[in-house]
């Protein structure tokens, strides 16, 4: 890790030209360097684009509502009406299947079983996936930072309480765990104080995807600052009489947030795996609302006729996963000092 | 030499045909043993007779297990809706006034535990009917002398004055406070299973209680399955009634998916499965494996039930609004398309007793649904003023009805409400849905007919006394009571007594009121799909026991 002292001042008179890049500019600039880390970033930032423009999509292009049942409708095709749930006319002439991939602006990669713009639904689905793994992620991180900070800072008996409480939770295994919360959460919903989040709000798969990581993350960070607070500009600054909120800010703080960054990335991509399973199993994003794990959920009754209605949020998933541990491992080498022999000179 | 030929041509072919002919003659030769094994998503709870009141799915199986003093002859299509004696030796001797019914009890007859079938068990019977809350003790077996005080009192239930056993001369009287015209329908259900009068007073629960059929109950766990193995004092008594199973066992196993159950049953490794196939497995195998579908009229209806006693379906308007808006055509789009079902806006299902077309929630209303009206469904929920009501569309996770309910929602938001999908194990949302406590907004079922007449839909679906507030066991979903209604169907049954022709009509004229009311949303009368292995010989369809698990034989 690089270890950053604002206690410790560049020397004055020093030539400005000379004065050495900066820990973030430093890290920037290896990180630019990683062509692979750059590539995943570029396509990472180009599906939250199409994300984003969901609304767009559905309301000027596919020209359908994603969240309404579309099951006795029909589309044009080439000039030809083609209907949406196609009734089977061979053998005994059982079965309805869903229009497949028209690769038109309408129904470009098919409909459902509901008989809804799969594209719609991916854009849509993909901005709660990466919203619920933007957004647990911060919580996580938030949380095991405060958590891994105090703990290894102030240490004794604060340290004693965190750290059990951190393994208690480090004892579940962590899809148990999840799946155990959201099924006790999902019927009525959390009650935290005066705030209550209802069972279909984002913000209930956010929380408990965000606790259930904090002891990955608040482990790491408690460690660090263990050893930070035995470093010599932590104990220069405590043998000077600062107070412990400002060595904590000023001290501990910038270099925690290192790991932090790190971690991020990595973080991201185990909650969109994470949301993904609760949404498969019912416990995460609830309908109406789409999430690349429910629109998966909606295609398993379709593996056989329509299976990219499945494969299209699989897809979706796996590249926005390898994406973000592509970018992870190259901010791990930029924030790394160790990496310095690999990424070679600043 | 041609003629030569032509002779051992000619012989060739006749040992070719008789030998086909031995063949075929073998495939359709009864096979007795071998295990028939069956599959389900899930279980469906008790396998209590008296309580159960699984007639799809348990009702089945309880007809090979159990005998009541009469029941529905076992033999396909049409005659398996007559009533031939079972445990009574012939059928009873019927008053003139139509309020005593006497029946001579079969001797010899023995539970699987050993012990004979005696009058004593017969008395008992009925009034564990009582103690035990059966679902219809207060609707159906109410009318027996003393019901109405076991009703008030079930735990003291005694039907001195309405069972009444004669030992001398082996008979058993029922003695009715007022003439009831399907009454021998009710003895003919599971509801009527003779037990043996030491079974607990309780809902047995996953305990078996012992048979008189050719098969008997081993174990049952709802988790894992249920086994049934032959019934060692079982011998037939009438061949109509109770015949003799040819398979050695039948394993029901629980936790099939029917995705996985329809590749099973291909793969010939199972034999029958309740559930539908999945809808994009239908396709397939109607294509590759026609031969091994039937398709059966199932005298059922398919609808959204809505609880008229909590917003907003307390509002006549908004029920209205929904059976306006939904479009029948696409729920059977979801439950596998137009050849297995009929769109019906009414109670009674289509071809059932009663049944006269009539679809007032309909593009152009008539006899038959013709398609969604929106206008008329946006203006009725304008003027119910509960735009913006919060509903929870609570449904099973088996089968199509996730399916639906996603649809449910879809139409319920569309039309200005705000819908939610609640989907719960199928294990319990039958029972969930019915007990008022759970305060379940609107649900869906599938709901059958228990016996060939329109009082097993109106009465005991729609009745006030079919609704017990807080119970587990109250099949009135919708918390519907209409006093006057009440009245008609009271006149109805009793007009069933002295002019059958008429009481239908005055049912037809019921089930159009009932869904003028609007509390529920008919969708759909199903045809029921089985689909079985190859090896599976001898289908027989009865209305009542559906597929006769001791009629098929494995090849």
């Amino acid at each position: 890790m690089t270890i950053v002292s604002n206690t410790s001042a560049a020397p004055a008179g020093k030539d400005k030209r000379n004065k050495p890049k900066g820990p973030w500019r430093t890290a920037l600039s290896r990180l630019l360097r990683d062509k692979l880390a750059v590539a995943s970033f570029l396509f990472l930032a180009s599906i939250i684009l199409s994300t984003a423009s969901a609304t767009y999509y559905a309301d000027h292009i596919s020209q359908t509502d994603p969240f309404q049942s579309n099951l006795d409708g029909h589309i044009e095709i080439s000039g030809e009406p083609a209907e949406i749930m196609a009734a089977d006319s061979e053998g005994l002439g059982l079965g309805v299947t869903p229009i497949g991939p028209t690769w038109t602006g309408q129904y470009l990669l098919g409909a459902d079983a509901q008989g809804r713009d799969v594209a719609a639904r991916l854009l849509y689905g993909g901005q709660n996936s990466l919203i619920v793994a933007f957004s647990s992620t911060a919580l996580c991180l938030l949380l095991a930072g405060v958590v891994g900070t105090v703990s290894g800072f102030l240490g004794g008996i604060v340290d004693t309480i965190l750290s059990r409480l951190l393994d208690i939770i480090w004892a579940f295994p962590i899809y148990l765990l999840a799946i155990s919360l959201s099924i006790v959460l999902i019927s009525k919903g959390l009650q935290i104080g005066p705030f209550h989040i209802p069972s279909n709000s984002l913000l209930l798969p956010i929380t408990i995807i965000g606790v259930v990581y904090v002891p990955y993350v608040a482990r790491p960070i408690r460690g660090q600052v263990l050893t930070l607070a035995k470093s010599d500009f932590v104990l220069a600054s405590v043998c000077l009489g600062m107070p412990t909120a400002r060595i904590l800010v000023r001290d501990i703080l910038p270099n925690v947030v290192t790991t932090l960054i790190v971690f991020a990335p990595i973080m991201m991509s185990l909650s969109i795996l994470t949301e993904s399973s609760l949404s498969f199993l019912s416990i995460g994003v609830q309908p109406p609302a789409a999430s690349w794990g429910t629109i998966i959920q909606d295609g398993q009754g379709l593996l056989y006729t329509r299976p990219l209605v499945a494969i299209a949020p699989g897809l979706a998933i796996i590249i926005t996963v390898l994406c973000l541990n592509f970018l992870g491992d190259g901010v791990k080498e930029a924030f790394d000092p160790k990496a310095k022999l690999r990424v070679g000179k600043d | 030499m041609l003629h030569h030929n032509i002779f051992r041509a000619t012989a060739m072919a006749l040992l070719l045909t008789s030998a086909t002919v031995g063949i075929a003659r073998a495939e359709d030769k009864p096979k007795i043993g071998g295990t028939l094994r069956l599959a389900a998503a899930s279980a469906a709870g008790t396998i209590d007779p008296h309580i159960s009141y699984e007639t799809g799915f348990y009702w089945p199986i309880f007809y090979v297990l159990n005998d009541g003093l009469v029941t529905f002859r076992k033999a396909a299509g049409q005659p398996s809706n007559d009533i031939v004696p079972d445990l009574a030796s012939e059928m009873p001797k019927i008053s003139s006034d139509g309020k005593t019914y006497t029946f001579k009890l079969r001797k010899g007859v023995k539970f699987s535990n050993g012990q004979e079938v005696t009058l004593r068990d017969v008395v008992a019977t009925f009034e564990r009917l009582f103690k035990v809350g059966n679902p219809n003790s207060n609707l159906w077996y109410n009318v027996i002398k003393g019901g109405d005080k076991c009703v008030e009192s079930p735990a003291t239930c005694s039907l001195a004055e309405g069972v009444v056993a004669n030992e001398a001369d082996g008979t058993v009287t029922f003695n009715l406070t007022q003439p009831d015209a399907e009454f021998l329908y009710k003895l003919a259900v599971p509801f009527g299973s003779i037990l043996p009068a030491d079974t607990q007073a309780s809902d047995l629960g996953t305990t078996p209680s012992a048979a008189t059929g050719p098969y008997m109950i081993t174990s049952y766990d709802p988790q894992r399955g249920m086994e049934l193995k032959r019934n060692p004092e079982f011998k037939v008594w009438n061949e109509d009634a109770q015949p003799d199973g040819y398979v050695d066992e039948i394993k029901y196993s629980f936790g099939v998916q029917p995705a996985d159950a329809v590749t099973a049953i291909q793969n010939d490794q199972l034999d029958w499965m309740w559930d539908s196939p999945p809808a994009d497995r239908l396709k397939e195998i109607s294509t590759k494996s026609a031969g091994q579908i039937h398709i059966n009229p199932s005298f059922a209806t398919y609808a959204a039930e809505m609880n008229t006693n909590i917003a907003p379906f307390n509002n006549k308007d908004v029920r209205q609004a929904l059976n306006f808006a939904v479009n029948r055509r696409a729920a059977i789009n979801i439950f596998g398309g137009p050849r297995l079902a009929e769109a019906n806006c009414q109670i009674l299902p289509v071809d059932f007793p009663g049944h006269k077309g009539y679809c007032p929630y309909s593009k152009n209303p008539g006899e038959k649904w013709a398609g969604p009206d929106m206008e008329k469904a946006r203006a009725l929920m304008e003027r119910s003023g509960q735009t913006g009501q919060k509903v929870t569309v609570t449904v099973g996770d088996a089968g199509f009805d996730s399916r639906i309910g996603t649809y449910l929602v879809s139409v319920l938001n569309d039309l200005g409400l705000h819908a939610t999908l609640k989907v719960i194990s199928s294990n319990i949302q039958w029972t969930y849905a019915q007990n008022s406590k759970n305060n379940v907004q609107i649900t869906v079922n599938t709901l059958w007919q228990d016996y060939p007449a329109p009082s097993t839909f109106l009465p005991v679906l729609f009745s006030c006394g079919a609704f017990h507030p807080g119970s587990d066991a109250s099949p009135n979903i919708s918390g519907y009571c209409n006093k006057s209604i009440d009245a008609k169907m009271e006149q109805a049954m009793k007009a069933a007594l002295t002019d059958p022709a008429a009481s239908i009509e005055k049912w037809s004229a019921i089930d159009h009121e009932i869904t003028d009311d609007a509390p529920w949303v008919s969708l759909y009368s199903p045809n029921l799909l089985y689909f079985v292995s190859k090896r599976l010989k001898n289908f027989t369809y009865s209305h009542q026991a559906r597929m006769i698990f001791s009629k098929v034989w494995l090849d």
